[in-house]
């Protein structure tokens, strides 16, 4: 039995908004498992049903073994960690760290030892009485972890609580939250639209698209075999291209270049190709394609082109290709990393 | 230069409000420390005069009313009772009646808001008769009790309460919820903190509304034991007035500094707490 089951769970909103279709997902003890997907897919929805911050339209919710539907918030053992942070603005770090042991009944002595323990954690023991609004949001941060870490809780629960920092502490903070996990082995769900924090955070992830989870797995899986073509292209950057095109006779057809495919033969088919699989050939046997825009990061170079059908390819390469706007390139794809979906269902087609 | 004339003229303009303000205190003031026959001949005094403690004992310490069972010092106290008892009862009550307004998603949540906020527009002194009749069959007639109840209920504040819990961030409620707070501890332990300067300027305001109430305390108190500092300042003038061949000027300004006393504490007490809290609640 899993730690945490969502059993056919839905969410509809009174005015008849359909926020989460039929979910249903397990999750093992210890694991860390993110939510992602594009705003307004439900993911923090579902987040805060098992937080128990909106109620469950239909379908159950159990964690470790019991059903939480009926409970409430402040009985389930379940810490977040809130996007604002919402961190109690009027308490000092110190209360707002041990405000929830007090509510629990926790004897004074044992809150003082675990509050210093969790602040010599995240190094913030100098700050213990300042208040909120003294900190800057990197500091507003750890307090905010503090304060989920100081229960000891059965889950972690996070809501974007990355989104509001400078992009190098946002990276800095991803790994210590990794860190942090893996030293706790606290079941965690963490949930984010940046698909680089899912990937580098997660055990398993929960890609979500309207309501739907698409597709649950570990980063790789999820990245080499993504089910359906919402997932290709959520996943990764820069993102997948997609041709549309025909297969016949294990061929896929477009309209400018054609590759092997060992699929039934098939009408309305979408091709998918990572930019990093598509490479420039220095022969003339490739597809043709002109140049249109180039992306310099230094570690590798993103090249957005146009075939002679027009047809738009971005390619990234590792190599300092030494490629100008205007050129004319030859690309080839290997064949082994190609992605196939059914144009009608987006879902990956199967052998 | 043009910045420095601006500045002075505003100063000038503040100058004058303030004068405007001060100088009838003063006048008050000064006139409470002469004795009655330069009032009556001279008119009121600028400068202090000689009877300060005279006039002030006088006044504070003489038995007044009919049945000659009530000093100003008396009064004074049931007046501060008054006020206190109606600010204090009329905070805790509208920030309750907010919190579940705002808070407990019940049905009729807003009709029965905008009702209470309909009686805003009804002055204590139109319902006074049906108000007055329910207190004397309850037999409240000549207490504190009767005194303060009818005028607890406060659609201002409420009102007030209402418009700052919704601006606190739902997840504030969200978070205490999680950390295991039931509504009762969110209540204690998060809005009355958080609306601390709101709590000292709504008593600032009903305080001064209870202290100076005339209407009620003359309608409900029979006995002369409750009569309030307002009620005396009628009384004390006729009173006084039949009682010595001159009317006691200064004693009657002696009386009105006093009365001021009371109000102007709870303000600049308050006012205090109010702008630390104002200094300290960034969010």
């Amino acid at each position: 039995m899993s730690f945490i089951n969502l059993k056919n769970v839905v969410k509809v909103y009174p005015d008849g908004t359909q926020a989460i279709l039929n979910s249903s997902l397990s999750i093992e003890k210890g694991e860390l498992v993110v939510f992602v997907g594009p705003s307004g897919c439900g993911k923090s929805t579902l987040l805060r049903m098992i937080a128990g911050l909106e109620d469950v339209t239909e379908g159950e919710i159990d964690l470790d073994g019991n059903r939480i539907n009926e409970i409430d918030p402040s009985e389930r053992d379940i810490a977040m960690v809130f996007q604002n942070y919402a961190l109690y603005p009027h308490m000092s770090v110190y209360n707002n760290i041990a405000y929830g042991l007090r509510s629990r009944g926790i004897k004074k002595l044992e809150i003082e030892a675990q509050v210093t323990n969790v602040s010599e954690l995240l190094q913030i023991g100098d700050l213990l009485s300042k208040k909120p609004g003294q900190l800057s949001g990197g500091q507003r941060q750890r307090v905010a972890m503090g304060r989920a870490i100081a229960r000891d809780p059965k889950v972690f629960l996070f809501d974007e609580p990355l989104s509001n920092l400078d992009a190098k502490l946002r990276v800095q903070v991803r790994l210590e939250i990794k860190k942090l996990q893996r030293k706790m082995g606290t079941t965690s769900i963490f949930v984010t639209h940046d698909q680089t924090e899912a990937m580098t955070l997660g055990d398993r992830l929960v890609v979500m698209n309207k309501g739907v989870m698409e597709q649950v797995g570990t980063p790789m899986e999820i990245y080499y075999h993504p089910k359906t073509k919402f997932v290709a292209e959520f996943i990764g950057t820069p993102s997948m291209n997609f041709i549309t095109g025909s297969i016949k006779d294990k061929t896929f057809k477009a309209s400018s270049f054609a590759v092997p495919a060992k699929y039934e033969d098939k009408d309305d088919v979408i091709l998918g190709v990572r930019p990093e699989d598509i490479s420039i050939t220095k022969a003339t046997t490739g597809v043709k394609c002109k140049v249109e825009l180039i992306e310099k990061l230094g570690s590798s170079t993103v090249i957005y082109c146009v075939d002679m059908k027009e047809n738009q390819l971005c390619v990234s390469t590792q190599s300092r290709a030494s490629v100008e706007v205007g050129d004319t390139i030859h690309i080839s794809t290997n064949n082994k990393a190609l992605h196939f979906f059914d144009r009608e269902t987006s879902k990956a087609l199967t052998k | 230069m043009i910045n420095r004339l601006t500045q002075m003229f505003a100063h000038f303009i503040l100058l004058l409000g303030v004068l405007l303000m001060v100088i009838p205190i003063w006048l008050a003031f000064t006139s409470s420390t002469h004795d009655n026959v330069t009032l009556i001949t001279e008119g009121m005094q600028w400068y202090p005069g000689p009877l300060f403690i005279e006039n002030y004992d006088e006044v504070l310490n003489e038995k007044g009313g009919f049945s000659e069972e009530i000093t100003a010092t008396g009064m004074l106290i049931n007046s501060f009772i008054m006020g206190l008892g109606i600010a204090t009862l009329k905070v805790i009550i509208s920030m309750m009646a907010a919190y579940s307004l705002v808070y407990f998603r019940f049905r009729l949540a807003t009709p029965i808001f905008w009702f209470i906020f309909i009686t805003l527009l009804v002055p204590l002194e139109v319902r006074i008769f049906p108000s007055y009749k329910i207190v004397s069959d309850i037999g409240l007639t000549n207490s504190y009790t009767g005194l303060v109840l009818p005028l607890v209920a406060s659609a201002t504040a409420v009102f007030f309460f209402r418009q700052f819990y919704k601006s606190v961030p739902d997840e504030l409620l969200e978070s205490a919820k999680l950390d295991g707070a039931n509504s009762w501890r969110f209540f204690i332990d998060f809005l009355v903190p958080l609306s601390k300067t709101m709590i000292a300027a709504m008593f600032i305001f009903m305080f001064v509304f209870g202290y100076s109430q005339y209407l009620w305390p003359l309608l409900m108190t029979t006995d002369e034991k409750y009569w309030t500092v307002v009620m005396g300042m009628k009384l004390i003038y006729v009173e006084l007035y039949e009682g010595v061949s001159l009317p006691r000027v200064g004693q009657r300004f002696a009386y009105i500094i006093l009365s001021i006393i009371p109000p102007v504490l709870i303000v600049v007490l308050l006012q205090r707490w109010f702008i630390k809290g104002l200094i300290q609640t960034e969010k």
